[in-house]
């Protein structure tokens, strides 16, 4: 008993301060990546050969990537001669819409404040039901590391339950194979209306490294309809909780303020 | 020694010439499979490849870790070959993978179901003769009838965030008597993707095989494309490789220890583990920005230097790690009721580990000393040398044991490497591959021994590509490490071996 409690006391508290204070991120930590259009020569489209995804356009204003298709392995930023790419410490890249996960040379704000009505309803009690589709089980890892005591899911009133009968919503991971489109179709009926669907990963959102392999339907098919997007391979922890917590209206709209960090 | 003498030997990731690898007759092929298989050998690939001439190719490779020698030999087959599960029980699930893939059928094997679920690659020959595409679990499953026996079936969507995957479970009251691991519903098609490359993606599916063994598998990926172009990586990359895989096993095995600890409901341990799991990961991410390893190991080397500012950070987060890590787990040891729980739970036998091939901490827990990284010395592991940690008893226990071993003989590996981590490049330039070759890379995962074997066409791209996690071996030990348990210790025994899914399905 008493070396139980000497190793409590060891271990100490542990649980981050986000969303009150700063996320403390990776040096090397891969954001929101910023595009200088100027910068782009003429006709090259050498960041878009590099696309191991075929997430970039190039066109007359330069450069868009799609960061729903993204697996943010920085194979651009390295094939981009005259350094137009570059991926920035913004982690804050969940949205509602599907298009605004597109970024060219504007700086646009991911991570916005997401509808009233699911924050009247959701706001203060979000169950959620996870389902794993096809993905390698990184975006599963980093869903599951926000119920321990690192992030502590539970303080926000966010809690994965086991049967989708309890859930509010789906929290989707994986590119969705044949071989489990019919069980996330059924999982997602048995969901009670309203549900919300959550496509955490570039695998849920556009099928991530095996798109377009007959395999798998390019992420969650259009008979699960998603409400809100987490782009990454797999996105970092806080980049999860920053979404959820934007699609429960637990963090504030700032648009505006966006910020290079 | 095997009474087959024409064979081809190699070493881990040593090219050779496809034409070098003797094609023998049926009798001569079952032979050298079997025998290989009992005789201190092991069968650690067996797959099948098309032929330019028509029919399919079989290749196998037996494993000998006493020399570190792999054997290969071929044999050719069209539509059907009596099955060698009846005299090799390892034969088991590459038959079934054979005959899934190619639509050969292996006459007389004692199981012969679908492994994942998807079309024969070559169209009109399937072996399950099939009308429609087919459908993830949709197959015949071993029952047991009588009075009082019941089956309950679990899967694919769990209840916790965890992958999908099929049980079934025979039994007696709460005795199970028979469970039957369905899986395939992870299948992305990843090796047929492979064929015709290297292109962009082909980095990036190794990545995403398993993603817990990101590490792993792109190593192995990147040794065998090594050796096919012939480039030497510098020793710099082997070390900052090898360090990232024993970062890999530490986060990964730390995670396993706080997960039975949950299991057996004692909480402290679940909870610092779970977080200390997390440092383990986010030490990782110092080296290359990416907690899973992404972006850092690459053909000719690594990605990331590693300077010395970040090389200070490393040591200073290990030594805490490892710190919270020891405090953490003893509190296990030292709790009897956890030790109850643990002790004579899913006990697994020497003898039935060998017979079934098992790998990683699951076959060193039965007291089997196998490890590739010492069998099979790769990259920095030539020069130096970890302890292989075993124990006896083959049960949860046991498992968990070696677990926390390897954690603290991983630990001191890597403070050792950071000490002397050798100077230079980190990244040599790479050449194309060389045609009409093939190699088997070996690497110890935390999970178990990772086989990969490549293939080239005559351009020097990937014919074929065949990827075997430790899984595809270890889900048989867990299905019979069930038997004559009470069904409530599922959850213990299936987190002891913690396998992957999507590293099985492809």
């Amino acid at each position: 008993m008493i070396k139980t409690l000497r190793a409590r006391w060891r271990q100490k508290q542990r649980t981050i301060a986000f969303p009150q204070g700063e996320p403390v991120l990776p040096e090397l930590f891969r954001g929101r990546p910023e595009i200088d259009g100027s910068r782009c020569a003429k006709g090259c489209d050498a960041c878009a050969q590099s696309c191991p995804t075929g997430a970039i356009q190039t066109g007359e204003s330069g450069a868009q990537i799609d960061l729903g298709r993204c697996l943010f392995c920085l194979d651009c930023e390295s094939a981009c001669a005259p350094g137009a790419i570059h991926f920035t410490r913004e982690y804050r890249l969940a949205t509602a819409k599907r298009e605004d996960l597109t970024v060219g040379g504007d700086i646009k704000s991911l991570g916005r404040a997401f509808n009233r009505r699911v924050q009247n309803l959701f706001g203060r009690s979000l169950k959620l039901r996870q389902v794993s589709a096809g993905g390698c089980n990184a975006c599963e890892a980093d869903v599951n590391v926000l119920n321990t005591i690192v992030f502590d899911l539970g303080r926000f009133g966010i809690q994965f339950v086991a049967s989708p009968r309890h859930a509010d919503g789906l929290l989707i991971t994986g590119p969705v194979t044949q071989n489990m489109r019919e069980a996330l179709e059924n999982t997602y009926l048995a969901v009670p209306a309203p549900r919300l669907v959550i496509a955490v990963g570039g695998c849920a959102i556009a099928g991530g490294p095996f798109a377009d392999n007959p395999e798998v339907t390019n992420g969650a098919p259009a008979t699960v309809p998603v409400n809100l997007f987490i782009p990454g391979c797999p996105p970092h922890p806080i980049t999860i909780l920053d979404g959820l917590l934007r699609l429960v209206g637990q963090i504030e709209e700032n648009g505006d303020d966006w910020k290079k960090i | 020694m095997s009474s087959v003498t024409s064979t081809c030997v190699l070493r881990n990731s040593q090219a050779a010439a496809i034409a070098s690898a003797p094609v023998l007759g049926e009798s001569e092929f079952r032979a050298f499979v079997t025998e290989g298989a009992r005789e201190g050998g092991r069968l650690v690939a067996f797959f099948g490849y098309p032929q330019s001439e028509g029919g399919i190719r079989l290749l196998a490779a037996i494993a000998r870790g006493g020399e570190s020698s792999l054997e290969v030999a071929t044999t050719r087959v069209d539509r059907v070959y009596p099955s060698l599960t009846t005299d090799c029980v390892q034969a088991h699930g590459f038959e079934r993978e054979i005959a899934e893939q190619w639509g050969v059928e292996p006459q007389g094997h004692p199981w012969l179901k679908p492994v994942r679920f998807h079309e024969s690659y070559r169209p009109g020959q399937d072996v399950f003769k099939r009308q429609q595409p087919p459908q993830a679990g949709l197959a015949d499953f071993y029952r047991i009838e009588g009075e009082e026996v019941h089956e309950v079936a679990v899967g694919p969507v769990h209840a916790g965030i965890i992958e999908p995957g099929h049980f079934r479970f025979q039994c007696h009251g709460e005795e199970v008597l028979h469970l039957e691991i369905s899986l395939g519903y992870q299948h992305r098609g990843v090796e047929r993707a492979l064929v015709g490359g290297p292109n962009a993606r082909s980095l990036h599916l190794m990545e995403t095989l398993a993603g817990d063994t990101t590490i792993g598998h792109t190593t192995a990926y990147c040794q065998a494309v090594e050796s096919l172009t012939g480039v030497r990586v510098p020793a710099r990359a082997q070390a900052i490789r090898a360090i990232a895989l024993e970062l890999e096993r530490l986060a990964n095995h730390t995670g396993d220890l706080g997960a039975l600890a949950g299991d057996a409901g004692y909480l402290p341990t679940m909870s610092y583990c779970g977080r200390i799991r997390g440092d383990f990961l986010n030490i990782t991410a110092l080296l290359c920005g990416n907690r899973f390893g992404r972006n850092l190991i690459c053909p000719g080397g690594v990605a990331r230097e590693l300077d010395k500012n970040r090389l200070a950070q490393l040591e200073t987060r290990l030594a805490q790690a490892s710190q919270d890590v020891a405090s953490a787990v003893n509190l296990l040891w030292e709790s009897s009721s956890v030790r109850a729980r643990f002790e004579n739970t899913g006990t697994l036998s020497k003898e039935t580990c060998l017979q079934l091939g098992l790998v990683g901490p699951v076959a060193r827990a039965c007291g089997v000393e196998r490890d590739a990284r010492r069998e099979f010395p790769f990259g920095l592991y030539r020069f130096f040398q970890i302890p292989v940690s075993t124990f006896h008893h083959g049960n949860v226990f046991g498992r968990a044991f070696v677990r926390w071993l390897e954690i603290q003989r991983s630990i001191n590996f890597i403070q050792q490497q950071l000490k002397a981590l050798p100077g230079g490049a980190i990244r040599a330039e790479m050449k194309p591959m060389a045609p009409g070759q093939f190699c088997l890379s070996l690497v110890e995962g935390w999970r178990g021994e990772i086989c990969h074997v490549g293939l080239t066409g005559d351009q020097g791209q990937w014919m074929l590509y065949k990827v075997k996690d430790p899984s595809f071996h270890n889900w048989m030990g867990l299905a019979v490490a069930l038997r004559g348990q009470q069904i409530s210790d599922f959850p213990l025994c299936n987190k002891s071996f913690n396998l992957s899914y999507c590293g099985h399905d492809l």
